[in-house]
């Protein structure tokens, strides 16, 4: 497939606005503004574009609530917080693309009639934000920011935004509460962001892989661009493999590759021809599966029919050497450290579970362990605030549910049965 | 007191945001790097500088992993442990790093030379075990290029 949303990230000038030209960049943002705002937004429609931030709302759906909302000024926000264990396919977009970004939000500005844009950029990515800030200056050197958009009376500004090290700012409301200057704690909703958002201004959240789709939609349009990937998901995916295969890494295909192609065909298969044991297919929040159970295509749609969820196509593998309660250990130790505590079940129900999972690899298990896990995150699903807390329960739950033997025989035997 | 640069430096990041509050991240960067750590002092200026109660920029500052509360190494390894990271062997590098440089996670080495955070993925699992150091990435590493590297921040 060729490549849309890694083009040219080989050529090491790639991050350079001249260079961006040189490749076509910019023409859709004269195409766009030659559009009406709605007719930017019906050929997105068309596109059947998802958002690729992990919950895959439709995109064309949001910017017209958006847009519908008379308050003004408007703000689009994009979410580059990158957070969730096991991605890394926003980064060579933000790096190594950063104009594809900005074309996109500027398409996404003048489609919602917003005035102001701000890549919340996530603190752990200290050389994006130089990037980031360069392509920003040389999109407004050349008049593609700033007032009067290339003549045509449109004002969008853009700036950088710099979170700091809590992966709960990734959640949009907590994101939006970060840039204002608070703590990154998740807000009710409703009111959504889409009327209340930002300075209490109808506000729009796309993550950083969505905005970048914009460009070649305006390019082709809608109906050309839906006929990649999968009739409910259509386009190009960026998924990021990590683990234990053999070749490791970033990989643009089409939405709805089966994973077991993008373990065994893309990625070359296991390391060192070891056994497959487990994958989490889209980032750590995302439900294990086993290796009878990755003949399923990733998408949106079709990843909860399998049992998981696409998340973030952050797609992680473990061989046989792998100890399971280590991984679940790890993972509910990052839940217990990034939630925000604002609500009981979840900042009491990660922390009992990291504890439980801790003295279970300690070889201090006890019989009934695995129950009180199952009741103690039963009691936590559906009853969060916000998705963190879900998430966490799930992990458990799906963890224990696969591979339940190896927790009984990792408490009966007091160590790791695995790796010794 | 904040230098007369960083207060420019500050002015324009203000320029950026329909209030002084929404500032108020950006600034507290500012002023971890102005003051190597966030002092009393430091949460002062940046309350006095933004007009914003210091309990406040104490309560957010506090929120963030990467805002810094205690004075920190010449050199800052954030070294992620996180589940791609930890399968490649990251818990290793972490041994390796208590025995080779006497740091251990959350502190600093006896000669101030490095301070030692322990990372919830930073994006490099592709490249697993990786780290930042100071604002540079170090990815694919071994306790081996792990040292060589640790040299040159001397
Ligand atoms: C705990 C949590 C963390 C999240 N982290 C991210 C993130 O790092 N990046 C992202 O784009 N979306 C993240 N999201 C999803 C956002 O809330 C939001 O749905 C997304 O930014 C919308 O953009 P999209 O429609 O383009 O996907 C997170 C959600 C939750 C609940
Ligand atoms: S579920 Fe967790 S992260 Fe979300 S609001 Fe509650 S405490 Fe915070
Ligand atoms: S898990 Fe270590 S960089 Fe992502």
């Amino acid at each position: 497939m060729e490549t849309i949303l890694l083009k040219n990230i080989q050529n090491p000038n790639s991050a350079d606005i001249a260079e961006y030209k040189k490749a076509g960049g910019y023409a859709s943002v004269r195409k766009a503004l030659g559009m009406e705002p709605q007719q930017v937004i019906d050929e997105v429609k068309k596109a059947g574009l998802r958002g690729r931030g992990g919950a895959g709302f439709p995109v064309a759906m949001k910017w017209t609530f958006a847009s519908a909302d008379p308050k003004f000024p408007k703000y689009l926000l994009c979410n580059a917080d990158e957070g969730e264990p096991g991605t890394f396919k926003d980064r060579p977009i933000l790096e190594k693309n950063p104009h594809l970004l900005i074309e996109g939000m500027i398409i996404s500005g003048y489609a919602l009639k917003a005035e102001y844009g701000y890549i919340y950029l996530r603190g752990e990515y200290p050389a994006a934000k130089h990037i980031l800030n360069a392509a920003i200056r040389q999109a407004y050197g050349t008049n593609l920011l700033g007032e009067n958009i290339l003549g045509k009376g449109i004002t969008f500004h853009l700036a950088v935004h710099q979170g700091a090290g809590a992966y709960i700012c990734g959640e949009e409301t907590a994101l939006i509460e970060s840039l204002e200057g608070d703590k990154g704690q998740p807000r009710i909703k409703p009111p959504f962001p889409v009327n209340v958002g930002v300075f209490s201004k109808p506000t729009v959240v796309n993550n950083v892989e969505t905005l970048s789709n914009l460009p070649y939609i305006i390019e082709v349009g809608g109906e050309t661009y839906a006929k990649i990937g999968t009739p409910d998901c259509p386009g190009p995916k960026i998924f990021c493999i990590s683990g234990q295969v053999e070749k490791p890494g970033i990989y643009e295909l089409p939405m709805g590759t089966k994973l077991r192609d993008i373990i065994y065909t893309h990625c070359g298969g296991i390391k060192g021809g070891k056994k497959l044991k487990a994958v989490i297919p889209g980032g750590i929040s995302t439900p294990v599966l086993p290796p009878d159970k990755i003949d399923c295509p990733m998408d949106f749609v079709n990843m909860p029919k399998h049992g998981s969820m696409l998340g973030s196509g952050a797609v992680i593998v473990m061989d046989e050497s792998v100890c399971l309660v280590k991984v679940c250990h790890r993972a509910l130790k990052f839940f217990e450290h990034e939630s925000c505590g604002k609500c009981t079940p979840c900042r009491e129900g990660t922390g009992w579970l990291r504890a439980i999972l801790g003295r279970i690899e300690n070889g201090e298990g006890m019989e009934g362990d695995i129950d009180t896990m199952l009741a103690v995150s039963t009691n936590m699903l559906g009853k969060t605030f916000c998705p963190l807390g879900d998430g966490a329960a799930s992990v458990v739950q799906n963890f224990i549910k696969h591979f339940r033997p190896e927790f009984e025989e990792h408490i009966r035997a007091k160590k790791c049965v695995v790796s010794g | 007191m904040f230098s007369s640069a960083a207060k420019q430096e500050i002015e324009d990041i203000r320029t950026k945001y329909p209030n002084a509050r929404a500032a108020l991240l950006p600034t507290i960067y500012v002023a971890q790097r102005e003051f190597g750590w966030l002092s009393s002092e430091a949460f002062d200026a940046v309350a006095d500088l933004l007009n914003v109660p210091k309990a406040t920029v104490r309560g957010v500052a506090t929120f963030y992993a990467m805002y810094k509360q205690k004075p920190m190494g010449r050199h800052l390894i954030q070294l992620c442990t996180n589940v791609s990271c930890m399968i490649l062997g990251a818990e290793r590098l972490v041994d390796f790093l208590k025995i080779t440089y006497g740091v251990e996670p959350g502190g600093v080495s006896p000669d101030g030379r490095f301070s030692l955070v322990i990372m919830e993925c930073i994006g490099a699992c592709g490249t697993a075990p990786a780290m930042l150091v100071n604002d540079d990435f170090h990815e694919n590493l071994t306790e081996k290029n792990l040292q060589e590297i640790l040299e040159k921040y001397t």
